[in-house]
C-alpha cells in the first residue's frame, strides 16, 4: 500500500515503490485491457468493412460449422462463472476453493482451445484460402492466443496457492487479476463468435 | 479585468493589420496559374485563409515580439512579475473568435467543394455554365448517368464510387471521356470513343472532361497543379475526376501518390487545345493508331 | 517551490538496505527500475537516434539540391526517406518526449518516489533498443521503402523482409509506448502526494495524462493494421490486396487512425513542457491553467475524430470529406488556447531569456506558423491541390521541428541542472538558439511554396523548375546539421564539467525543483508537503521577490508563504 511511501512524517520508505503499490495491479490491467480492447476493435472493424465489400459472404466453401463452436462458446463463457467461484472462495479465505475452481476453469480452458484446434483441422479450408478464410484464422488464432495467455495466468496462480499463505482473503490481487483478464477473453469471444458465426449464418 | 486601453494605437494597428492582411491574401503569388474551371474557386478560398492566417501571424508574433521587449527583465531586478492568473472574458474571447473563424471556414469550404462538384461523384459533368445555381446535396445525383464505358483498355467495369467535379443534377455525360491507367511509373491515357492510346493527355478548351481512374499495381495519384485537382488512384477502386479546362496550354502531370523508387519521374503534360486543334488532334492520332 | 519540510531529522535513505545511494554510470546500461535512471535512458537513446535520422536527412536534402537522382540511388533514397519519418517519430520524438521527459519528471512532480509499476517501466524502455536495432538492421535487407506509412500495396511488393522488419520494430515501439501509458495513467491519476490538489496538478502531468489516453485508444489499432500488412507480406492473406477480395483503404483508415492521434502524442507532451518552461522564465503565473489543462484533454478527444483529413484524395465518399473537414477545423481551438494563454503569460512578465526560454519563444513563433498552415490543410477542397505535396512537408516539419524539437531542447535547458546536476553553457545555448531558429526557417519556410506550384513529396527527382528553392532548403539542412554540434558540445561538456547546479537554479515553484539537484534515488529524504499552486509567481512564494533578493541560490530556506495574498484572475 501506499500510505507509508505518502506519509511525509514517517522516514522515508527504503525500498522503491515497486512492491508496495499491489493495489494498482488491478488497475493497471484495467487500463491495459482497455487498450487492448481496441486492437481487437481494429480488428473487428477491418472485418466489417472487408465484409461489406464481399458480394458473398462467407464465399462458397469456405462456411463455418455451428455445432462444435456452439459447445466451446458455452464452455468458454461457463467458465467465466467457474473462475468468478474461486475468486469468492479465496475472498473468504478458502484456499482449497480458489484451488478447486481454478483448475476447473483450466480445463474448461483448455478444452476450449483443444475444441477450436479440432476445428481448424476438420474445416477444410485454411488462413489462405480466401479473404473469409484469412479473417476467420486471424481472428479466432489471436483470441486463441489470449485464451492461452490466460490459461498460463490461471496455471501461475495455481502454482503460487501451493505455498500456504500466499493467497488469503487479505492478499489475492493475482486471483483476481487473472479473473479479470479471463473475464476480458471471455467477452472478446461473445463478440468474434457473433461476427464470425452467428452473423454468418443468418 | 483591467481594460486594455482602447488607444489609438491599437486602432491603428488594428487597421494596419487588416489592410496588410488584405494585401497579402491578394498577392501572395504563392499559387501556379489557374487553367480550370474548379482554379478559380480554391484559389478564393485560399486567399481567404490566407487572409485571416496573415491577421492571426501578425496578432500572435506582433504580441509575441512586443512582450518579449517591453515585459523583458531588467538587469539587476529579481522580482516576479504580475501575479496574473487568467481572464475569463479574455479566454471566452480568444476561444470564441476562432472557434467563429473555424465554423466559417468549414461552411465556406463545404460551398467551394460542392461547387467543385465534390458532392456528385458517378458519372454527371462539371458545371460549365456559370449562371446555372449551384445546387448540391441533390439525392438523385448518385444515381445519375450511368454511361459505360468502352475503352479498349482497362475500362473501369463499374461506376466509379469516389471522385470530385460533377456537378449535381447535370445527367448529361462529358464531352470527353478519357481512361486513365496509373502504372509504375507513366500514366496511360485512354480514348475509348476513337482508339487512341496517349502518354500525353490532351483535351479541348471549355468541355467537360471525365477521367476514369485505374490503378495497375500500387496506388498513384493523378495531380494537375494548374487545375488544383488531385484524385487517387487506387487498386480495387473506380474513381474518376471531371474538369472543365478554361487556358490554352501546356501543363504537368504529377503523380503524388508515393509509388516506389521512380515516384518523382512519374510526370507527364496534359495538353489543352482549342475545340478545332483538338478534332485535328484527334483525327491525326486516330489515323496514327489504325495505321 | 515552498515546502515545508515537517521533519528535519534526515533519515538517510541510502544506507537502506535494497538499493544503493546514488547510481554510478554503469546503472545507466543496466535494467534499472528507478524512473529517473530510465528517463534518462529514453533521453540519451533517443538522442543517438536523432542523430542518426538527422544525418539521413541530410542525406535526402543532399539529394533535392539537384532535380536529378545523381547522389542516391532512388530506392536508397526512398529508404532513407521512410526510414528518417520512422525514427523521428518512434525514435526520436516520441520517446524523448513521453519516454524520457514524462518518466523523469512525473513522479517527481506529483511527489512520488517513483512510477506505479516501475519494473514495468524498465520493460517499456529496453523494447527501445531492439526496435531500433531492428529499423537499422533492416538496411541489410534495402531497407523499408514505402514511407512511414507504409501504404499496402506498395509495401507488399518492395523489400519484403525489411518491411517485415520494419513492422515489427513499430509493433515493439508500440508495445512499449502502450505499457508506459499504462504506467502514466495510473500513477497520475493514483499516485500524487496528498496534499496536492487536482488544481495544482503541473500541467505537464495533465498533458502526459492526455497523451497517455490517446496512446492507449489509438496505438492497438495501429498494431492490428500492422499486422495485417504482416501477415499479408509473409503468410498469404490478402487483407490488402484487392484483387482478392481486401481493400487497401481500409489499411489507410486503420494507419490514421492511430498516426493521426500521434502527431498529438508527440505535440501534447511539448506543451506541456512549455507550460512548465515559460511561468518561472517570466516570472508569471500562467495564463488559465484551467483552460489549458482542459484543452489537452479536448484535443485528446476530438483528434481521435479527425483521421480522415489524411485520406481526402482517397477513395473517400463526401460525406466523410466534409464531416472530418469540420472536426479537423475544430482542433484548432483548443490549440490556440493554448498558444494564447502562453503568450499572454508574457504580459507582465520580466522575462529571462535563458536558453530554455528562447527555445519556448521560438516554439511560440514556429507553432503558430505550422497550426495555421494546419487549418488550411483540413479544408478538404483546399487539401485536394496541396495533399501529399511539400505544403505538407513544410507543415508538418513546422509543428514537429519547430514544435515538438523546440520543446524537447527547452525542456532538456530547462531541467538538465535537475537531472545531472549541472548547468548548461548558456552562450552555447544561445548559439545554438540562433542557429536551429534560423535553420528551421530556412528549411521549411520554401517548402510551403515548392508544395503550392506544383512539387509532390517524397521525389527523388524532380522538375527542374523547382530548383532554386530546393537549394536553399538544403542550405537550411546544413544549418540544422550544424546547429546541434554546439546543442552536444554544451550538454557533454557540462555533464562532465559544468558549473555545479543548485537545486533549484530558475527558482520554479513545482515540486521537482524542491529535491535535491540531482535528486536522490528516493526523491526526497522526507516528501514534501504542498502548499500553493505550482505557478504561484509574483505572490511571494518564490524566493526571488524583492523582499529577499539575495536568497536565489537555493530553495532550502523556506520563505513563509505571504499572509494572505490569494490574487486571483484579473476581474
Ligand atoms: C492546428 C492543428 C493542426 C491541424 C489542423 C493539422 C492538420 C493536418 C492535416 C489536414 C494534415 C494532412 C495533410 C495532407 O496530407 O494532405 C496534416 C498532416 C500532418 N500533420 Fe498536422 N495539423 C495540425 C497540427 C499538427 C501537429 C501539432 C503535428 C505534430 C506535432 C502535426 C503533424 C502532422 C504530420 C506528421 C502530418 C503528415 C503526415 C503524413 O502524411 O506523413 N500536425 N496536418
Ligand atoms: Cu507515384
Ligand atoms: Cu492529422
Amino acid at each position: 500500500m501506499q500510505g507509508s511511501t505518502l506519509d511525509s512524517t514517517q522516514p522515508p520508505h527504503p525500498v522503491p515503490a515497486a512492491e508496495s503499490h499491489a493495489d494498482l495491479r488491478v488497475w493497471g490491467l484495467l487500463t491495459f485491457l482497455a487498450s487492448e480492447s481496441l486492437m481487437f476493435g481494429g480488428f473487428f472493424a477491418a472485418y466489417l468493412v472487408l465484409r461489406g465489400g464481399a458480394a458473398e459472404w462467407p464465399p462458397a466453401g469456405t462456411e463455418v460449422e455451428l455445432l462444435l463452436p456452439t459447445l466451446n462458446t458455452l464452455v468458454l463463457v461457463s467458465s467465466s462463472f467457474v473462475i468468478h467461484l474461486g475468486d469468492t472462495a479465496i475472498k473468504q479465505n478458502n484456499v482449497a476453493g480458489l484451488r478447486k475452481w481454478y483448475i476447473l476453469t483450466a480445463l474448461m480452458g483448455s478444452i476450449f482451445l483443444i475444441g477450436q484446434i479440432y476445428e481448424y483441422l476438420t474445416l477444410g479450408y485454411g488462413l489462405t484460402s480466401n479473404i473469409f478464410s484469412n479473417c476467420f484464422y486471424l481472428m479466432t488464432g489471436f483470441h486463441g492466443l489470449h485464451v492461452f495467455v490466460g490459461l498460463l495466468l490461471i496455471l501461475g496462480v495455481l502454482w503460487r496457492s501451493r505455498q500456504t499463505g500466499h493467497y488469503s482473503d487479505a492478499q489475492h490481487v493475482g486471483v483476481e487479476m487473472a479473473e479479470i483478464y479471463w473475464h476480458f477473453v471471455d467477452i472478446i469471444w461473445i463478440v468474434l463468435f457473433t461476427l464470425l458465426y452467428i452473423l454468418t449464418v443468418f | 479585468m483591467k481594460q486594455i486601453p482602447a488607444s489609438i494605437l491599437t486602432l491603428l494597428a488594428g487597421i494596419v493589420i487588416t489592410l496588410v492582411s488584405l494585401w497579402v491574401g491578394q498577392h501572395h503569388g504563392l499559387l501556379p496559374e489557374q487553367a480550370s474551371e474548379q482554379a478559380p474557386l480554391v484559389d478564393r478560398f485560399f486567399s481567404v485563409m490566407v487572409t485571416i492566417g496573415t491577421a492571426l501571424f501578425l496578432v500572435v508574433q506582433g504580441a509575441l515580439i512586443i512582450f518579449i521587449i517591453k515585459f523583458r527583465r531588467r538587469s539587476g531586478d529579481e522580482t516576479d512579475g504580475l501575479p496574473i492568473e487568467g481572464s475569463i472574458p479574455l479566454e471566452i474571447l480568444w476561444t470564441a473568435v476562432p472557434a467563429i473563424i473555424v465554423i466559417g471556414l468549414g461552411i465556406y469550404s463545404v460551398d467551394v467543394y460542392a461547387q467543385m462538384g465534390g458532392f456528385a461523384p458517378a458519372g454527371g459533368m462539371v458545371a460549365h455554365h456559370h449562371t446555372r445555381p449551384h445546387h448540391w446535396f441533390t439525392p438523385d445525383a448518385v444515381a445519375a448517368s450511368l454511361e459505360p464505358n468502352s475503352g479498349l483498355m482497362a475500362a473501369p467495369a463499374t461506376l466509379a464510387k469516389y471522385g470530385i467535379g460533377a456537378a449535381a443534377g447535370q445527367t448529361d455525360s462529358a464531352d470527353l471521356t478519357v481512361n486513365v491507367t496509373g502504372l509504375q511509373y507513366a500514366w496511360l491515357f485512354n480514348y475509348p470513343d476513337s482508339g487512341i492510346v496517349s502518354g500525353e493527355l490532351h483535351v479541348p478548351l471549355g468541355q467537360s472532361v471525365q477521367l476514369n481512374f485505374t490503378a495497375q499495381d500500387v496506388i498513384h495519384s493523378f495531380w494537375i497543379p494548374q487545375f488544383r485537382l488531385k484524385q487517387d488512384v487506387i487498386p480495387g477502386e473506380n474513381t474518376e475526376l471531371h474538369f472543365v479546362a478554361t487556358k490554352v496550354g501546356t501543363y504537368p502531370v504529377v503523380c503524388a501518390e508515393l509509388c516506389g523508387g521512380y515516384h518523382g519521374s512519374m510526370r507527364t503534360q496534359i495538353i489543352v487545345h482549342n475545340p478545332d486543334e483538338f478534332a485535328v488532334w484527334l483525327q491525326q492520332n486516330q489515323i496514327a493508331s489504325h495505321a | 517551490m515552498e515546502t515545508q519540510i515537517i521533519s528535519n531529522t534526515t533519515s538517510p535513505t541510502s544506507t537502506a538496505t535494497e538499493h544503493p545511494a546514488a547510481w554510478k554510470w554503469y546503472d545507466y546500461f543496466r535494467f534499472n527500475v528507478d524512473h529517473k535512471v530510465i528517463g534518462i535512458q529514453y533521453l540519451v537513446t533517443s538522442f543517438v537516434f536523432y542523430l542518426i535520422g538527422g544525418l539521413m536527412a541530410m542525406a535526402l536534402r543532399t539529394e533535392l539540391y539537384t532535380p536529378d537522382p545523381d547522389v542516391l540511388n532512388p530506392n536508397l533514397y526512398n529508404a532513407f526517406m521512410t526510414n528518417h519519418g520512422t525514427i523521428m517519430i518512434f525514435l526520436w520524438i516520441v520517446p524523448a518526449a513521453i519516454g524520457g521527459f514524462g518518466n523523469y519528471l512525473i513522479p517527481l512532480m506529483i511527489g512520488a518516489r517513483d512510477m506505479a509499476f516501475p519494473k514495468l517501466n524498465a520493460i517499456a524502455f529496453w523494447l527501445n533498443p531492439p526496435a531500433g536495432a531492428l529499423l537499422l538492421a533492416s538496411f541489410l535487407f534495402g531497407g523499408s521503402q514505402s514511407g512511414w506509412t507504409a501504404y499496402p500495396p506498395l509495401s507488399l511488393i518492395t523489400a519484403n523482409t525489411a518491411q517485415t522488419l520494419w513492422i515489427l520494430s513499430i509493433v515493439l515501439v508500440g508495445t512499449s509506448s502502450i505499457l508506459g501509458s499504462v504506467n502514466f495513467v495510473v500513477t497520475i491519476l493514483k499516485m500524487k502526494v496528498p496534499s496536492m490538489q487536482w488544481s495544482q496538478l503541473p500541467l505537464f502531468c495533465w498533458a502526459i495524462l492526455a497523451t497517455s489516453v490517446l496512446a492507449l485508444l489509438s496505438t492497438p489499432v495501429l498494431a492490428a493494421g500492422l499486422v495485417l500488412l504482416l501477415f499479408d507480406i509473409n503468410f498469404g492473406t490478402s487483407f490488402f490486396k484487392p484483387d482478392a477480395g481486401g481493400n487497401v483503404v481500409l489499411y489507410q483508415h486503420l494507419f490514421w487512425f492511430y498516426s493521426h492521434p500521434a502527431v498529438y502524442l508527440m505535440i501534447l507532451p511539448i506543451f506541456g513542457i512549455m507550460s512548465e518552461v515559460i511561468p518561472p522564465h517570466a516570472r508569471k503565473p500562467i495564463f488559465g491553467y484551467k483552460a489549458i489543462a482542459y484543452s489537452s484533454l479536448a484535443i485528446c478527444i476530438v483528434g481521435l475524430f479527425v483521421w480522415v483529413h489524411h485520406m481526402f484524395t482517397s477513395g473517400t465518399p463526401p460525406w466523410m470529406r466534409v464531416f472530418f473537414t469540420v472536426s479537423t477545423l475544430i482542433v484548432a481551438v483548443p490549440t490556440g488556447v493554448k498558444i494564447f494563454g502562453w503568450v499572454a503569460t508574457l504580459w507582465g512578465g520580466k522575462i529571462r531569456f535563458t536558453s530554455a526560454m528562447l527555445f519556448a519563444l521560438g516554439l511560440l513563433s514556429m507553432f503558430v506558423i505550422g497550426g495555421l498552415g494546419g487549418v488550411t490543410l483540413g479544408t478538404a477542397p483546399f487539401d485536394l491541390h496541396v495533399h501529399d505535396t511539400y505544403y505538407v512537408v513544410g507543415h508538418f516539419h513546422y509543428v514537429l521541428f519547430g514544435g515538438s524539437v523546440f520543446g524537447i531542447y527547452a525542456g532538456i535547458y530547462h531541467w538538465f541542472p535537475k537531472m545531472t546536476g549541472r548547468m548548461m553553457n548558456e552562450r552555447l545555448g544561445q548559439l545554438h538558439f540562433v542557429l536551429t531558429f534560423i535553420g528551421t526557417h530556412l528549411t521549411f519556410l520554401p517548402m510551403h511554396k515548392l508544395g503550392l506550384q506544383g512539387m509532390p513529396r517524397r521525389v527523388a527527382m524532380y522538375d527542374p523548375q523547382f530548383v532554386n528553392l530546393n537549394h536553399l532548403c538544403t542550405v537550411g539542412a546544413f544549418v540544422l546539421g550544424i546547429s546541434v554540434l554546439p546543442f552536444f558540445i554544451n550538454a557533454v561538456w557540462s555533464w562532465i564539467a559544468g558549473a555545479k547546479a543548485p537545486d533549484n537554479p530558475w527558482n520554479a515553484l513545482t515540486l521537482e525543483w524542491t529535491t535535491s539537484s540531482p535528486p536522490p534515488v528516493e526523491n526526497w529524504e522526507v516528501l514534501p508537503v504542498v502548499t500553493h499552486g505550482p505557478y504561484d509567481y509574483g505572490m511571494g512564494y518564490g524566493v526571488s521577490h524583492d523582499s529577499n533578493p539575495d536568497a536565489n541560490d537555493s530553495s532550502d530556506d523556506s520563505s513563509a508563504p505571504p499572509a494572505s495574498n490569494p490574487i486571483l484572475a484579473l476581474d
